[in-house]
């Protein structure tokens, strides 16, 4: 059993007995680990957040079916897991698709995503350190010019051409026009 | 809304939960549907007149104890199913057990039948109403099984709503039991069954609407 799991799991026991602060602890641990989950898979944004609070809506509302023989983490993830595909069944595959194949669907997709990430970092190490960070903060994290000029101590339009060179390299890399 | 202010909402109401609080609302809901549909049954079809008698005969017993272990393994499955993360293939498979042990003793029972009695034990006098009365008594406890999982939550719905229909369908049948005439062990294994697994089909289509959280 991992140390997380050990410190959610009294956290909810003690939750589940009624005491407050211990159950403003678990949701409190609960939503950094939340919205780690869902941006991972749909990226930071609005969706992604709206998907924390209603998960952690859901966990409240649905609390007596944890068993407390069982692990933690593994009811958390199922729910989250589940307002994940919901919210997918929801807004694109409506009508088309039902859950359960939804779900193996999402498992493939997840695959990819994983080898898509690991592509990504094959590409970064071959560009020099500057550079890499540069890409890193503009195109990855997603920062605006002027927050990676000051990150890095760059000029804007140092950054902009750092970036530009960058991209370059790499489509060269994968053959393929910036 | 901010979610560090739901977090503030949601421990301002930390109350706590009773360890059986998931059974009892299963609990409630089987409860409530068995008793209207056993007055139900009481009141349109009638218990068998010389109860004491039909407690002699071994097929009474078969469709007693056919019906309540389905009823109780499916339950067991989907005590599971409602619950996220919890693992429910064994409950499911074992769902298949009292089925395979029905089918043999009507096997086995089929052995011993002369002909003559043959249409008897496999039609009786009322193979098109067993199914059909099935599930309109199943109807009530139907009703209660999706009223508390809607109250829990299934993360498979489809899953989770067949085999709801299932444990509705199989204490149906149970109920029946108290009225069937029929004396055919192939009879009860074939019209039962189909009743029970009529109420799982309802099941399985009114999960993937219904029991969405």
């Amino acid at each position: 059993m991992s140390a997380a799991e050990a410190r959610l799991k009294a956290l909810m026991l003690s939750a589940l007995a009624g005491d407050a602060a211990a159950y403003r602890a678990l949701l409190t641990a609960l939503s950094p680990h939340l919205r780690a989950y869902y941006a991972r898979r749909m990226g930071q944004s609005a969706d992604a957040e709206d998907l924390v609070q209603e998960t952690l809506i859901a966990i409240h509302a649905r609390r007596a079916t944890y068993d407390t023989a069982q692990p933690f983490t593994a009811w958390l993830h199922a729910i989250a897991r589940y307002k994940l595909i919901d919210h997918y069944r929801r807004s694109k595959l409506r009508r088309t698709l039902p859950l359960e194949e939804a779900d193996s669907v999402f498992a493939e997709e997840e695959a990819e995503s994983c080898d898509a990430a690991r592509d990504v970092e094959k590409l970064l190490a071959a560009l020099p350190e500057s550079r890499r960070r540069l890409v890193r903060h503009v195109k990855i994290e997603g920062l605006s010019t002027a927050e990676a000029a000051e990150r890095t101590g760059m000029s804007e339009s140092a950054v902009k051409v750092g970036v530009h060179r960058a991209l370059k390299t790499l489509s060269a890399m994968i053959g393929r026009e910036p | 809304m901010k979610t560090d202010a739901l977090i503030e909402q949601l421990a301002e109401r930390a109350e706590p939960v009773a360890p059986g609080a998931m059974l009892r609302t299963l609990a409630i809901g089987l409860g409530g549907g068995a008793i209207v549909s056993a007055l139900l049954m009481q009141e349109w079809l009638g218990v068998r007149h010389h109860m004491l008698a039909v407690f002699a005969t071994p097929i009474f017993w078969a469709k007693f104890f056919y019906t309540l272990l389905f009823a109780l393994v499916a339950l067991a499955a989907l005590e599971r199913l409602a619950r996220p993360g919890a693992k429910a293939t064994a409950r499911l498979a074992a769902m298949t057990l009292p089925f395979v042990v029905m089918a043999l003793l009507a096997a086995w029972s089929w052995r011993f039948t002369p002909a003559s009695d043959q249409y008897i034990m496999l039609f009786g006098s009322s193979y098109d109403l067993c199914p059909y009365h099935v599930v309109v008594l199943a109807l009530p406890i139907f009703i209660g099984v999706f009223w508390a999982l809607r109250k829990l939550a299934p993360t498979r719905p489809v899953l989770a709503g067949a085999t709801g229909g299932l444990v509705a369908g199989a204490l149906g049948a149970f109920i029946y039991a108290f009225h069937c005439p029929e004396p055919g062990m192939p009879f009860l294994a074939i019209w039962y069954t189909l009743g029970i697994i009529l109420v799982g089909a309802f099941g399985a289509v009114l999960g993937r609407f219904s029991l969405r959280w």
